[in-house]
């Protein structure tokens, strides 16, 4: 029963959140699994973070690579959620100041990596090794102009429009971007509802942990 | 007398007229079942009254009364400020199949005035949501698609899925990593197991680890989910068992690292850095960490594989790795490599749905140019994209 | 000829430098270049000066402090032109991360108005479950936030005792660096809901709503660190994002300049291999 029992519940609610798209004199019973989701969502949070923390003790006993981090987890953990549970969470309080101070700029620092990435991965892809290549050359350099102000400061006032970097860049963005976000997102869209099907009927169950 | 009493009414109505102090009754009330609901709800309005247009003495608001029977006791169900030009009020505490009369009470300073009730009115729930009708046959449709071929497929049907340049460089990174006696890293992306990306990277990882088992070579998977971590153990273990190689099978190569996105990226780049793989393969969903993870990668010498459905990160992968597996070849991969009847079939599925929607966009255009120059049919719009608004 | 082939294969912390002082530089000596606004982030201000004042408005913050750069500037001018336009504001979080970047903004911010707590504005804070919050919102508020991120009842709020669901709700703007975001909002909130949403997001993921705007199911979106500066402009406020165009300018330019370069000295090196008789490769397979 350990598969079957979540498939179970997997199908009957899946089939009723569905329907009531279409029935709308399922809403209350769609509006009850509803409920009984977001519950189950708070207390998953709550399973991954005893995991996190049961994962990162087995480290720490049995001294596997990188242990003295996991320390380091622990203590961030316990931390942060009884300055959270004691003092509040509003302005001015402990945790405000832990957030403001430590996980703020050490997500910022992750995240301002990419600056200098971006450049490096530029230099060494965008050469004008074939057509294709030409192309997407020319059409980034086009978008770097044209979503910068830099990109109108330099153009005179009987520049043509149409050469302009900031009119070109939202045609591509408009026309030749949006037709290709369009079919990215029909495409996986697709693949939503196919996997979602295949769920539902328990064709997949690698949800289960089985392959 | 009574002609006196009659006589005296009309001279007190013609000065109230004269010095303003009528109040009439709102106009125009309807009550009807709310449509397309789940019941419980009557939608009632009403137009505003003349004295409120007048302006003689300011209306304060409108107050909705309800009784179950005409001449039975009514009681306020609600109100609605005065300022529009038509009201509309749901009463949503009513009981499904029970007959509701209404009125509408105006007030202003001095006295308020109720229009005559009317009614019956029934609450009741729909049992169809008939606007909906295009997206049920769309959605019956595309199911049918994938499960007819998966049914096929399982009756062993062969179905034909084009070569993938990525998947021919799998054989070569791994075999690369093998001569340099350096490890293979596979990152199955930042979601967890139900995403669908997830579940085609972990089919994949199953084929790459039988390489790697057969090679001899190490095969590191860095986790950001746990129940990622543990479908990874269990995928690598019987890849390894299916290459005959339980004995090389390392459990403590397929961790879990961090749910943070970008803990997550610092600690694979630590891996990267210190183990230093031969072969990357960036396989399921990425957020901005793609890039983070695919220059260091580069920068460590490896050669990268890497494969997503996310728009956003599809380009940095392009620009950093050496093969890149666009949207839906990550799927066309899985299915291409595991051949399990549920990838195959859910795919062709997904192919002719594609189809059908390319038909209707060529028609949808065509017919929306033609109805630019006031082509009708039947006397109605020839414009297909009506069909497709969701309600 | 050594130069060049140096260029071409130029060791990429001179490039990480280079960066550096190009982002560096116009912090420290402002240029001031004019932003100028685009039609999808006009659309979303012409919206909200169309509201009538009072009106009710969901902002939904769904960012956490790696985006702060480019998503939070938004979230400061989208609050300033709110409380100017004295909507209620009703802020909300799908990103666990997202409540605290809310009290941030509102510490920013709110000092400048005269607001009251629970009256002109509340904060309901995170709730996780994307998707299916948002449809829950679409019955009742109420029921899927019974308490404020203070813990104060909901239903007991003066601005909540008029917000019972989605369907009383003018405005919906999303602050969005990822999922959930902006496409669970289109696709329950707009679409199930018809309610006006309207959406701030990175730079890298803009480009993939904007089949979004072309459908009218995002009535406009801020794209970006420019996106938080047209707003800026915009409210006539400038802040943070203003200033940090001159240094996107800079990069952005001096990343073209490395492109150039990177291509000339590929081409040289090229014909000069060629003309050596070496055949050099274009490139591994799979690369544009």
């Amino acid at each position: 029963m350990r598969r079957e029992i979540p498939m179970i519940v997997a199908f009957v609610a899946g089939v009723i959140i569905i329907l009531e798209f279409f029935v709308p004199a399922l809403r209350d019973v769609a509006a009850g699994i509803q409920n009984w989701y977001l519950v189950v969502v708070a207390f998953a949070i709550l399973v991954g973070a005893f995991n996190l923390l049961r994962m990162n003790y087995m480290k720490i006993r049995h001294r596997r690579a990188d242990w003295p981090y996991s320390i380091i987890l622990i203590i961030g953990l316990f931390g942060m959620g009884l300055t959270g549970l004691i003092g509040g969470i509003d302005a001015d309080t402990t945790f405000d100041w832990l957030f403001n101070y430590f996980m703020f700029p050490m997500s910022s620092t992750m995240f301002a990596l990419l600056a200098f990435f971006v450049a490096s991965a530029a230099y060494r892809a965008f050469r004008a090794r074939t057509v294709d290549a030409t192309l997407l050359l020319a059409a980034a350099f086009i978008v770097m102009l044209g979503q910068v102000p830099l990109g109108s400061f330099w153009v005179p006032s009987w520049w043509p429009f149409f050469l302009s970097p900031a009119w070109l860049k939202d045609r591509i963005m408009e026309i030749g971007n949006t037709a290709g976000q369009r079919a990215i997102l029909i495409g996986a869209s697709l693949g939503v509802v196919s996997t979602s099907l295949r769920i539902l009927l328990g064709i997949e169950r690698s949800y289960l942990g089985e392959e | 007398m009574r002609s006196a009493f009659l006589g005296v009414v009309s001279i007190l109505a013609l000065v109230a007229a004269a010095t303003g102090q009528t109040l009439r009754a709102a106009e125009g009330l309807n009550a009807s079942d709310t449509p397309i609901d789940a019941g419980g709800s009557i939608d009632v309005t009403w137009q505003p009254s003349p004295s409120e247009a007048a302006g003689k003495t300011p209306v304060l608001g409108y107050e909705v009364w309800r009784a179950e029977r005409v001449t039975g006791e009514y009681k306020k169900v609600g109100s609605v400020d005065p300022g529009k030009p038509s009201y509309a009020f749901t009463d949503n505490a009513a009981e499904n199949g029970v007959t509701y009369f209404y009125k509408i009470r105006v007030r202003n300073e001095k006295m308020s005035t109720d229009t005559a009730p009317l009614g019956p009115a029934k609450a009741s729930a729909q049992w169809f949501h008939p606007e909906r009708l295009n997206m049920l046959i769309a959605s019956i449709a595309l199911s049918a698609f994938v499960l007819y071929y998966i049914s096929q497929a399982r009756a062993g049907r062969e179905f034909f899925i084009r070569r993938i340049a990525g998947l021919e460089a799998v054989q070569e990174a791994v075999g690369r990593a093998t001569e340099m006696g350096k490890p293979v890293l596979f990152v199955p992306g930042i979601a967890d197991v139900d995403d669908i990306q997830t579940i085609a990277s972990l089919t994949i990882l199953g084929r790459v680890a039988t390489m790697v088992a057969e090679y001899d070579a190490d095969l590191l998977v860095p986790c950001s989910r746990s129940l990622v971590m543990s479908t990874a153990q269990e995928v690598v273990k019987e890849a390894y068992l299916e290459a005959g190689r339980p004995d090389a099978y390392q459990r403590e190569n397929i961790r879990y690292l961090t749910d943070d996105q970008f803990g997550f990226v610092a600690g694979v780049d630590g891996i990267m850095i210190r183990d230093k793989p031969a072969a990357n393969f960036y396989l399921g969903t990425f957020y901005a960490e793609s890039l983070i993870l695919a220059e260091t990668g580069h920068s460590i010498g490896a050669i990268q594989i890497a494969g997503t459905a996310m728009p956003s990160q599809l380009p940095f992968f392009i620009a950093a790795c050496d093969y890149t597996l666009i949207g839906e070849e990550l799927f066309a991969a899985s299915a291409y490599l595991s051949r399990e009847p549920r990838l195959l079939g859910s795919l062709l599925g997904q192919d002719w749905g594609k189809v059908i929607i390319l038909v209707f966009i060529i028609l949808g255009v065509f017919t929306a140019f033609l109805d630019q120059f006031g082509v009708e049919i039947f006397g109605r719009s020839i414009n297909l994209a009506q069909l497709f608004d969701v309600r | 000829m050594k130069f060049v082939l140096w260029l071409a294969d130029i060791d990429r912390r001179i490039l990480f430098l280079l960066i550096a002082v190009a982002v560096v530089v116009p912090i420290l000596a402002p240029i001031g270049m004019p932003v100028t606004v685009t039609p999808q982030s006009k659309s979303i201000y012409d919206e909200v000066e169309a509201l009538p004042p009072g009106s009710n408005v969901i902002v939904s913050f769904d960012y956490d402090p790696a985006t702060e750069p480019e998503v939070h500037p938004m979230a400061l001018s989208f609050l300033r032109h709110c409380f100017e336009k004295q909507h209620k504001v009703i802020i909300m979080a799908l990103w666990p991360q997202g409540a605290q970047m809310a009290v941030r903004a509102l510490a920013e911010v709110g000092g400048d108005f005269d607001l009251e707590y629970g009256r002109d504005y509340v904060n309901l804070g995170y709730k996780p479950g994307g998707d299916i919050v948002i449809k829950s919102m679409g019955s009742s508020i109420w029921e899927v936030f019974p308490r404020d991120m203070a813990g104060r009842s909901t239903a007991s709020l003066p601005l909540m005792a008029k917000v019972q669901s989605l369907n009383d709700v003018a405005l919906v703007m999303d602050l969005s660096a990822g999922d959930p975001g902006i496409p669970a909002w289109v696709r329950v909130g707009n679409a199930l809901y018809h309610r006006k949403i309207a959406g701030g997001s990175t730079a890298v993921s803009a480009p993939q709503f904007f089949p979004y705007l072309q459908t009218g199911q995002l009535i406009g979106l801020l794209g970006g660190l420019k996106g938080a500066a047209e707003y800026e402009t915009l409210i006539k406020y400038p802040g943070a994002a203003t200033r940090r165009m001159d240094s996107q300018s800079v990069a952005h330019l001096v990343i073209i300049i490395f492109i150039i370069f990177a291509n000339v000295s590929y081409f040289i090196s090229r014909r000069h291999k060629e003309g050596a008789g070496a055949g050099r490769a274009a490139g591994p397979p799979g690369t544009p």
